[in-house]
């Protein structure tokens, strides 16, 4: 009898554990999703243990991470935003504009500093305007956003008639293609911003609204929280970080190109920050998920290309992420 | 046990009178969603002509009956007979196929489309496969002139008011040959002259044999047009009754689960131990957000005033009123302190150290993603910042302290709060405002839905904080409630403040006298003509 009930004891304190381990497993799926990626390659990707493929990666990232970043600000609040790939051509435009000028011409550092502010500032105004619309008249996220994603790329041709800007810059460029103490540039701008936005989100009442809002606006007004402002805040978030891709990757190709430039970024951005764990109904935030996020499917692509898989595979391989990971979702809001 | 008794009686005489056959049976329906039990046992029989009302507090079950019956939602079990043959509609559509329509609240038509359209949409009158338009225009004509009504029926239905968007559906509900007609808060949004076409038809429609169940909490107005009334609580439907047979005050007794007799008349124990005369807020004249038509009263300091009132009388609009929601809907003076004030959000109220603890945790009170923590220190984030940076260490100092003061019962403070149980989320909420520390507490139903545990614990905190100089504002259904908390009562009645019940007189049976005290509203007639 008595060894019985023991045995009944240690059954159900196995299932408890099994249990916790399930729900650690749930909990930090994205990483180690990531890391049997790692593990994949390592076994069957030649030369995949060298520094240089560490920095292809690092550098086709970048960018989606950087915007991924925004976006999940953007998804927690409970909103959308489809204008960031616009935005970032838009950006993209303005800087080289800026810089090839004859003023900059005159006094290269302002110029370029000048050139840099405005393009990251002209992006920021273009999401504020989502935040005004979306906050102020109610538009739906999905439709308001959709003016700047149709109108911005619109604007950036317009500003250069629809011409492929190229030049010749070396500290500009310096942004996409330098490196300090060998890892590049931009891959320290990302994780630079990853690292303060996820303190913002954690220490700061921007934060804590930011949540407020997204996970119940009426809640949070009652509670006197300023939503319409927290929203437009987001927006331009969303938007200035757009600006900072968009930069980055008028850098790497030494040219601005506003047809181009950004492209499908939107729908890779949200991509990123699903896989990341962002809730699409609001209210969480996991901005070192959506580095993640964009990570992993960057890492997949890699992994098939450098294996010589089609990269029309590679698409289809981008969708089933996405898949897992709203199941992944759904099982951890099951419990 | 009397309106037990009672129903018995008033069926079987039903029945004498007429030989007819009910034209609908429900018979012990039970419905469940997700293991919490909507519907137990509800029953309602509907003769051919007769005008049903369904009555009941907020949650007693009438919305779930109506969806039951029109498809909406399925059955557990039960039996609903439709003309004497079993019926089972797998949708709202199926069931108006039948012959079985409901208007909503909100008029479920299609706006930017024409009167015709709405009217004759899925059986167009067609000529050579196409819509014979003329005719078409004629049938929503002659379908409208049958309640007296002469529209441009071409004009699409958004022009008109929601009154005439009304009519017309009911009117789309006659044209599909309805022989019942459900309709829910049917006067909700219509003034005195609307309401008049609107019995009009109904009374109409009655002639016409068709049957129609009518769910409203204005209760005035049943007795003005409503034959029978069957009153819901809890799930159960409770009573049915003929409505001659039945007064106001029964059909409030039996909403509230209670025979008039049980009423106390047991005075309050709070008779005010020194008298209030310091004026801390004076509402006067409130007007608008849809139903406040006139409420004024004082609120003094260190009082708990209780704020009593059937379902929509307006009790929680002036919550929202004081508190700066609804602004540019709303009318009327707001002093605090002998100043008059115009909050514009709440963020500016809770800035003058008011606080308002909503009445629906889920809807507008919680925050379910975040942590108790998160919860608890929302209003107070501004105090508890610096440079829009939050110091935690204080914080957790807050939290901590109000967890232990309260009793709130949570693994730790970083525990979602939608994981808590309903009475230790009302704490959290009451926390959340406790924290900013108000001169004026706004309660709405703080104790509805949680355990008798923790409602007593939460009734006490109340009565301490009055104590020890808070000033609260207490909505309440229970009256039982508002005798035991509050030290004076105000009663609304729609939309109006109509009495005072000071603390030498306050009962429970005070109230119910009050609350169902003949209504400004129910001189309908007589307001119109004049």
């Amino acid at each position: 009898m008595n060894n019985l009930a023991l045995k009944d004891q240690q059954n159900s304190n196995i299932a408890i554990k099994n249990n916790m381990i399930i729900e650690k497993l749930k909990q930090h799926g994205t990483l180690l999703a990531f890391l049997f990626l790692i593990l994949v390659n390592i076994l069957i990707t030649p030369n995949f243990l060298q520094i240089q493929t560490l920095y292809v990666n690092l550098t086709q990232v970048a960018t989606v991470a950087i915007v991924a970043i925004g976006m999940t600000l953007v998804i927690a609040s409970g909103g959308i935003d489809l204008s960031v790939g616009a935005l970032m051509a838009l950006a993209g435009t303005i800087a080289p504009l800026i810089f090839l000028s004859d003023f900059a011409l005159m006094s290269p550092v302002l110029g370029l500093t000048l050139a840099i502010l405005v393009a990251i500032l002209a992006a920021a105004m273009g999401g504020l305007f989502n935040g005004f619309l979306i906050s102020r008249y109610n538009i739906q996220p999905i439709i308001a956003t959709l003016i700047l994603f149709i109108s911005g790329r619109g604007i950036a041709q317009v500003l250069t008639n629809g011409e492929l800007q190229t030049f010749d810059h070396a500290s500009f460029e310096f942004i996409g293609t330098g490196r300090i103490f060998g890892v590049p540039f931009q891959a320290i701008i990302t994780i630079v911003i990853a690292l303060s936005m996820a303190w913002v989100l954690r220490r700061s009442i921007y934060g804590r609204f930011l949540l407020a809002v997204g996970g119940n606006e009426q809640a949070a007004k009652l509670a006197g929280v300023p939503t319409a402002k927290i929203k437009m805040i987001t927006y331009m978030i969303c938007g200035a970080l757009a600006g900072v891709a968009g930069i980055i990757t008028t850098a790497i190709n030494s040219a601005s190109d506003a047809n181009q430039t950004g492209q499908l970024m939107e729908l890779d951005a949200i991509a990123a920050a699903i896989v990341g764990g962002v809730l699409l109904t609001g209210g969480k935030a996991p901005i070192l998920g959506a580095l993640l996020g964009a990570c992993i499917i960057q890492l997949v692509g890699y992994t098939l290309l450098a294996n010589g898989v089609h990269d029309a595979v590679a698409m289809i391989a981008k969708a089933i992420i996405i898949i897992a990971a709203v199941y992944m979702q759904q099982m951890k809001g099951a419990k | 046990m009397t309106i037990t008794t009672k129903t018995a009686a008033s069926e079987a005489d039903t029945a004498a009178n007429n030989s007819v056959q009910p034209i609908l049976q429900m018979r012990n329906i039970n419905k469940a969603f997700s293991g919490v039990s909507a519907l137990t046992d509800a029953s309602l029989t509907l003769m051919p002509g007769e005008v049903h009302a369904i009555i009941g507090q907020n949650g007693a079950g009438k919305s779930t009956l109506i969806k039951v019956l029109n498809g909406a939602h399925k059955l557990d079990s039960g039996d609903i007979l439709y003309q004497g043959n079993p019926a089972d509609f797998n949708s709202p559509h199926e069931a108006q196929v039948a012959g079985i329509s409901t208007i909503f609240q909100e008029v479920n038509l299609i706006g930017y489309r024409s009167i015709t359209e709405n009217i004759c949409l899925g059986y167009e009158p067609t000529r050579f496969g196409m819509v014979n338009w003329k005719k078409a225009h004629a049938h929503a004509r002659s379908m409208l002139a049958r309640f007296g009504l002469d529209l441009a029926v071409e004009k699409p239905l958004q022009d008109y008011n929601i009154a005439i968007q009304q009519l017309v559906a009911i009117a789309r509900a006659v044209a599909l040959n309805a022989k019942v007609v459900i309709m829910d808060e049917p006067t909700s949004s219509l003034d005195d002259k609307e309401k008049e076409v609107l019995f009009k038809v109904i009374r109409e429609l009655q002639a016409s044999g068709v049957a129609i169940v009518y769910v409203s909490h204005h209760l005035d107005e049943l007795f003005q047009i409503c034959d029978q009334v069957t009153i819901m609580r809890d799930g159960h439907t409770v009573a049915q009754h003929a409505i001659k047979d039945i007064s106001k005050l029964q059909m409030v007794a039996a909403m509230l689960g209670r025979d008039i007799a049980d009423f106390s008349d047991q005075t309050s124990q709070n008779a005010a131990q020194q008298p209030f005369s310091e004026v801390l807020l004076e509402v006067e004249n409130l007007a608008g957000a849809g139903v406040l038509c006139d409420v004024s009263f004082k609120l003094h300091r260190g009082e708990i005033l209780g704020l009593a009132g059937l379902l929509g009388a307006g009790r929680s609009e002036v919550a929202r009123a004081i508190f700066g929601l609804d602004k540019e809907r709303v009318k009327g003076k707001i002093c605090v302190d002998n100043q008059q004030v115009s909050y514009d959000q709440p963020i500016d109220a809770i800035n003058s150290k008011i606080g308002f603890c909503s009445e629906d945790r889920k809807e507008d009170g919680i925050i379910p993603q975040l942590s108790v923590r998160e919860n608890l220190t929302l209003a107070l984030m501004p105090k508890i910042a610096k440079n829009g940076l939050i110091n935690e260490t204080k914080e957790r100092e807050i939290v901590t302290s109000f967890m232990r003061s309260l009793g709130i019962k949570a693994s730790s403070m970083e525990q979602p709060i939608s994981q808590l149980s309903g009475g230790n989320q009302q704490k959290v909420l009451l926390a959340r405002w406790l924290a900013t520390e108000p001169r004026i507490l706004m309660l709405d139903e703080p104790t509805r839905g949680i355990d008798v545990g923790a409602k007593a614990e939460i009734q006490n905190l109340i009565k301490s904080l009055a104590k020890k100089g808070m000033t609260v504002l207490m909505i309440s259904s229970e009256f039982e409630e508002l005798v035991d908390g509050a030290d004076r009562v105000i009663v609304i009645q729609a939309g109006k403040s109509v009495s005072e019940i000071t603390s030498e007189n306050l009962s429970e049976n005070a109230i119910v006298q009050a609350v169902a005290h003949e209504a400004p509203r129910s001189s309908l007639t007589k307001g119109s003509a004049a």
